[in-house]
């Protein structure tokens, strides 16, 4: 089956017509490298929560099947950005267009949408950022950790800067029980 | 009534390199049901990142793994590139490429003495362990070290490969070209390997699409995707070069253990291929780094702000590192994703229907870069057995015996 495939600035036109201002910023970011300078291309897109699973349909259906690289994440002082590293086009000679798509969640309220039933290997990343982020990923079907032990204390998550981090769990570490 | 057993593998087993814990559940030699769970050796090392500089995590990155000692850094150093914009200068390109695939050809054949390990060949592991030796030599002539190679800085490479060490390149490529007929031989050929290996621990297309499986793992299923020939990154855009998947060799794609095989004999084959490009591509002078002055590229670096992702196809796959720099002394993120995280739920798949004395071969062909466990309990009606490693490779001998028999 030969897919035409689009170019990155219709991929994010295409998004922009379909989800409008739930879209609040898009980037793409082109990069040459080698002796030809040849391009790859990089697409930056900012979502808001409501529309982000059906974001992720939208891609899956009119686009391509992505490859779900991995979930990173940020603690930006008041939320906690997600940011999901997908890939379509893969398996074209150099036409793979990397796709980033970050969502905002509030702190008070850290809840995202699992989407393991679009990506069913996007299990061990979302088991991984509930652990490490405190977000809540609703629908996950593992809600066990994954890399942290289970005797590691509850209300504690890595990547976090602010009180539920590791700071003091690290400064503390030599003091034992006798917290 | 039938009942099924729990049998736990993990977390220590010398079967997988790292620790990693399988429960699988048992109906006789059957597996029905199968967990992971992993983080026996999470070392924090995205946390220690964060608490040191750009340049220091160079260091940091290259000992995640003691093979892909190369893909780390170059992943990270591409994301670091990409926020500063620091350019680099074409022959560090070149000299990027060549070691990895260096790394590239050592892996694989450091993996395919493992797996005739795990059947029971050990004659052939040490075969391939024999032929891994000169292109370790090889790396060690141009980097200085055999295994943590440190040659990567941002903005480029940190040592140069001359023009009279061409020569030594080339005689190593001579001899993997003269050798890997034999080791292709040995392992595609013979009929007991097809035994053990042909049909078992089947991974298909969709599934492996669906898992998001990466490197030889999903192109031995026949995805084809490998962020070298999908992308235009460090030299790579230059070479002529295209997906391995086995049907190249056997003219179908099966998805089992045999295709993996097929795929990283053949992906060795491909790296002493794209040496030479490099080798005949490569420009005879020029600048190897950006900015040679540490401190320099230091202070350039603590000013930067931004955040992107690099990647780069490892031996297992690809690798991807997110940075987001703000203008600090630290980065305020960084993430790492080895590849083996995103072959760990694959593995489901492939084992459930085998058999127990088949959990060797099959874990150990996706080439996790998980480590190691050294007995097995059975709990059978509360009381326990324990099974030791040998005990497991005994059984994976016998199969492969019994099966010679036939």
């Amino acid at each position: 089956m030969k897919k035409t495939l689009l170019t990155p600035e219709k991929i994010v036109k295409k998004l922009k017509d379909v989800f409008k201002d739930k879209i609040k910023e898009t980037r793409i970011e082109t990069r040459k490298a080698g002796q030809k300078k040849k391009e790859y291309t990089n697409i930056w897109i900012k979502i808001h929560r409501d529309a982000f699973k059906k974001c992720i349909k939208y891609i899956t259906d009119k686009i391509d099947y992505p490859h779900l690289a991995v979930v990173s994440g940020n603690d930006l002082g008041k939320n906690i950005e997600l940011i999901y590293h997908f890939s379509v086009y893969y398996g074209h000679r150099l036409g793979e267009i990397s796709i980033n798509i970050s969502v905002d969640l509030p702190k008070e309220d850290p809840r995202i949408e699992s989407i393991c039933d679009i990506i069913p290997g996007a299990l061990i990343t979302e088991r991984e950022k509930q652990e490490m982020l405190g977000v809540i990923v609703e629908g996950i079907p593992d809600t066990r950790r994954f890399f942290i032990p289970d005797d590691f204390p509850e209300g504690i998550h890595p990547w976090r800067k602010d009180e539920k981090g590791p700071q003091k769990f690290v400064r503390d570490l030599y003091e034992g029980d006798k917290k | 009534m039938k009942t099924t057993y729990t049998l736990p593998i993990g977390p220590i087993h010398p079967a997988l390199k790292e620790p990693v814990m399988f429960e699988f559940e048992i109906d006789g030699e059957k597996i029905v049901n199968v967990d992971v769970k992993a983080g026996q050796v999470h070392r924090g090392i995205e946390w220690i990142g964060t608490q040191r500089n750009p340049i220091q995590i160079l260091y940091l990155a290259e000992r995640i793994c003691g093979i892909c000692n190369i893909s780390h850094p170059f992943a990270y150093c591409r994301a670091v590139e990409n926020i500063a914009d620091v350019e680099v200068p074409e022959k560090a390109e070149y000299i990027r490429v060549i070691i990895a695939e260096l790394e590239r050809i050592h892996s694989h054949i450091l993996w395919a003495g493992v797996a005739a390990h795990e059947v029971g060949f050990d004659s052939v592991l040490y075969l391939s362990w024999r032929l891994r030796e000169n292109v370790m030599d090889l790396i060690e002539y141009l980097t200085g070290n055999r295994v943590t190679k440190a040659m990567f800085t941002i903005g480029g490479v940190r040592r140069d490969i001359t023009k009279d060490q061409y020569p030594k390149i080339e005689n190593t490529i001579k001899y993997y070209r003269e050798n890997m007929g034999k080791l292709k031989h040995v392992f595609l050929d013979d009929k007991t390997f097809k035994l053990r290996c042909r049909d078992c621990g089947i991974l298909t297309k969709d599934n492996a699409l669906k898992l998001c499986a990466v490197g030889p793992t999903t192109r031995a299923s026949g995805v084809k995707k490998d962020v070298r020939v999908d992308q235009a990154y460090s030299a790579y855009g230059d070479l002529d070069i295209d997906y391995i998947t086995p049907d190249l060799l056997t003219g179908e794609v099966k998805g089992d253990v045999y295709d993996r095989i097929v795929v990283r004999l053949l992906e060795v084959e491909q790296s002493l291929d794209l040496i030479e490009q490099c080798l005949d591509r490569m420009p005879v002078s020029g600048n190897i780094a950006a900015e040679e002055k540490i401190p320099k590229l230091l202070a350039m670096l603590k000013k930067a702000e931004g955040e992107d992702v690099g990647r780069h196809e490892a031996p297992r796959g690809e690798v991807i590192h997110y940075v987001k720099l703000t203008g600090e002394e630290h980065p305020y993120t960084w993430k790492v994703r080895a590849p083996t995280y995103n072959n760990i739920l694959p593995w489901i798949p492939m084992l459930l229907g085998e058999q127990i004395a088949d959990i060797p071969i099959v874990a150990a062909s996706t080439d996790p870069c998980l480590s190691c466990t050294n007995r097995v309990a059975i709990v059978e009606n509360g009381k326990k057995n324990i099974l030791t490693d040998e005990d497991l490779h005994r059984l994976s001998v016998e199969k492969t015996r019994r099966l010679m028999r036939k």
